[in-house]
């Protein structure tokens, strides 16, 4: 039987209130983001606005509590921008969305660092505070083959050893978190720019070593599309996911059940089911039969585990869409109860 | 294919124009808000205040008519209100088309914020978007007036879309609404439209939708109305010689900010439509002297020949200090006059116009 779990990876949009107060606190300019050592009234501001996510979650009736992200100015580029040994270069363009981040150009050894874990034991309180293990907390990652192709390196000097210190430095952060049942590791690199021919390896060996940190599930969460086929058969063997994360919204889904009916699948697996960019939002029921849809053409067994999950972050969305998905998913796991 | 901008160009020229050439002179559109209108926008939201929608409508007529003037001023051959009463390029047409809904800000990138709107259901003409504030414009204005319009493209891919299959057909269903605009616009006897769509920089490969979203546009409409198109911080290689197909007048284009790298672009195939050259950088508050802009427009002629290049800025000024704003614009022009001059005088090679005379 398998056990469905509604759950996402956070990264959500600040409530209206936290976007003025922290834009007059830091300001708009590129100069004015996040640097990791902040204090004072901006981290009041994050801590009340991360007790909001947690609230959010429990409210809608997730399994997994995520930390929310509030601090991550430059979505999944967050650990390095804020990083010592990293530069921030230009704005430049987030995949393929109106949004940018800063350019982190490491220049020197990626020691550990921290920061992530910090705000994660903060969260581990809040959940503690309120719940009683119901809903235990998610951990979120950038993954290192997606968080090296967003990186500049001028420190490395040559790709393997540049993407491999990043999976050393992710999996050093790892360690230090508190406790977490799931671990999302977001790829949305896979799809959008695929390793080259023959270097696949070198990319499911770093999401190897990041998922051999953590005891907890691992998830290996792709977007913006289906997975080339020979890269997802690579991941399905040697990336070490519990489940990988599949997006059944953007692009063609019906190349994503490919993939499953040809090569097979994790033991678990994690579906992107509500649209992290879009305001329209899914019925329960909706959602519902889409990971029935999905389950019934996937040729093994159960699953042990299918999350349900928005296909993307969720920052894209206004506040009250946000919520709204959050809801969304917790509502159609009851549906398929 | 393109449209006949041979066939409108002369009517911007000014009775008593200086010189036998003409380069055109215009601005792309928005301009710098003097404070305290974007006091009275604020002041118009506070319940204590008794300044109300009446007296904001007011400040936006004088605004309206200050920054007409100062590009008169300033010597512009054609002439914008700069967009004072525009807040956001999307949002202002937003809240004009029904279909649409708003939900909130949502990030851009840092703190740095965008109200994106949904489409929630098929899009509709209601009252006219432009015509009253064309109308404004056009009575205090010596100068003919130039509309810029956010293009359907952008209106389309820069919102969320709920309601249609694929945005491609919302962006069709847009084209046909901004076109009954340009419609009534010309009735009120506008005859110089620019469709903005920068959101195709962004996506270049989506060219022949903009293409065909201007046919739209387009349909119906004399060659005596000038169509232009800007479209700025991009590959232009990549839409490039595409445009040329497009059925438009002229095609206005950011380069000062990268230095003219990618004039040669524009070199080969010839190119069919007007060239809108940008030749002073929105994005630096230096004024630039006018022997600099007089090079920068030197590399528009290696594009085209004077009857076919219009100046102007690389994109709105609105970023900038005010004066800075209006420095750019009065050097701008007189740039444009003293190549005008130095042409007639035959001391540009035409065939060859870095070339030192």
């Amino acid at each position: 039987m398998t056990e469905r779990v509604a759950a996402t990876p956070g990264i959500y949009p600040l409530p209206d209130w936290a976007k003025g107060t922290l834009s007059d606190l830091k300001g708009h300019q590129k100069g004015d983001l996040l640097s990791g050592d902040e204090e004072g009234e901006i981290t009041e501001t994050y801590d009340e606005v991360r007790a909001e996510f947690v609230d959010d979650q429990l409210e809608a009736g997730l399994d997994r509590v995520a930390e929310g992200q509030a601090r991550w100015d430059d979505m999944i580029a967050h650990p390095l921008t804020v990083h010592e040994s990293v530069e921030t270069g230009g704005i430049v363009r987030y995949y393929d969305n109106n949004n940018f981040y800063r350019d982190p150009r490491v220049v020197d050894d990626l020691d550990f660092s921290g920061d992530v874990a910090g705000e994660l034991e903060a969260a581990a309180d809040l959940i503690d505070g309120v719940n009683a293990g119901d809903a235990p907390l998610a951990a979120t990652l950038p993954g290192p083959y997606s968080l090296a192709d967003l990186a500049t390196d001028e420190h490395y000097g040559d790709d393997a050893e540049f993407q491999a210190a990043i999976a050393d430095f992710l999996a050093g952060e790892l360690e230090a978190f508190p406790a977490h049942e799931t671990l999302f590791l977001l790829e949305p690199s896979l799809v959008t720019n695929p390793p080259a021919d023959g270097t696949e390896e070198r990319a499911t060996d770093a999401i190897a070593t990041v998922a051999a940190a953590t005891d907890a599930d691992v998830v290996v969460q792709t977007f913006y599309g289906a997975l080339d086929e020979k890269l997802y058969a690579h991941l399905v063997d040697e990336a070490d996911a519990d489940a990988l994360g599949l997006d059944l919204v953007a692009g063609d889904r019906e190349d994503t059940v490919y993939n499953v009916q040809e090569y097979g699948a994790t033991d678990s697996v994690a579906l992107g089911l509500v649209d992290g960019q879009n305001t329209l939002v899914e019925e329960p029921e909706t959602v519902a039969e889409r990971v029935e849809w999905f389950e019934g053409q996937a040729p093994a067994a159960d699953f042990e585990t299918t999350y349900l999950t928005p296909n993307t972050e969720l920052f894209y969305l206004p506040e009250n869409k946000y919520r709204a998905k959050l809801s969304a998913l917790a509502a159609a796991t009851e549906v398929l109860e | 294919m393109v449209r006949n901008p041979s066939a409108n160009r002369e009517q911007f020229r000014p009775h008593d124009h200086p010189n036998d050439s003409f380069l055109l002179t215009t601005v792309v559109g928005s301009y710098p808000k003097p404070k305290w209108l974007n006091r009275a926008d604020e002041l118009v939201e506070d319940p204590d205040s008794k300044f109300d929608e009446s007296d904001l409508a007011e400040a936006h007529d004088d605004a309206c008519r200050l920054i007409t003037h100062e590009h008169e001023r300033a010597g512009l051959d054609t002439v914008v209100d700069g967009e004072m009463r525009r807040n956001e390029m999307v949002e202002f047409f937003a809240e004009r088309i029904d279909g649409y809904e708003f939900n909130g800000p949502v990030k851009v990138w840092g703190h740095n914020y965008f109200d994106k709107p949904s489409v929630v259901e098929e899009v509709e003409y209601d009252e006219p978007w432009l015509v009253d504030e064309f109308e404004f414009t056009t009575n205090v204005a010596e100068r003919p007036v130039k509309v810029p319009i956010t293009g359907p493209y952008t209106l389309g891919f820069w919102a969320f879309n709920e309601a249609y299959p694929s945005t491609e057909e919302l962006v069709y269903d847009l084209a046909d609404l901004v076109n009954e605009e340009v419609e009534k616009l010309v009735e009120a006897g506008a005859r110089y439209i620019q469709i903005d769509e920068p959101a195709l920089a962004t996506t270049p490969e989506d060219h022949a939708i903009v293409g065909e979203a201007l046919d739209r546009i387009v349909s119906g409409i004399d060659e005596d109305v000038r169509i232009g198109l800007h479209v700025c911080y991009g590959d232009y290689s990549r839409i490039y010689p595409e445009i040329n197909d497009f059925p438009i007048d002229e095609f206005d284009v950011e380069l000062c900010n990268g230095d003219y790298e990618q004039i040669p672009t524009f070199e080969d195939p010839e190119f069919e439509p007007d060239l809108a050259l940008g030749v002073v950088d929105a994005h630096t508050a230096e004024v630039e002297p006018v022997e600099e802009i007089k090079a920068n427009i030197r590399q528009g002629l290696r594009v085209v020949p004077p009857e076919k290049l219009t100046i102007s800025p690389d994109c709105g000024l609105k970023l900038l200090p005010r004066e800075i704003a209006y420095g750019k614009t009065e050097n701008m022009v007189e740039a444009a006059r003293q190549v005008e001059a130095e042409i007639d005088a035959g001391e540009i090679d035409l065939d060859a116009p870095l070339a030192d005379d």
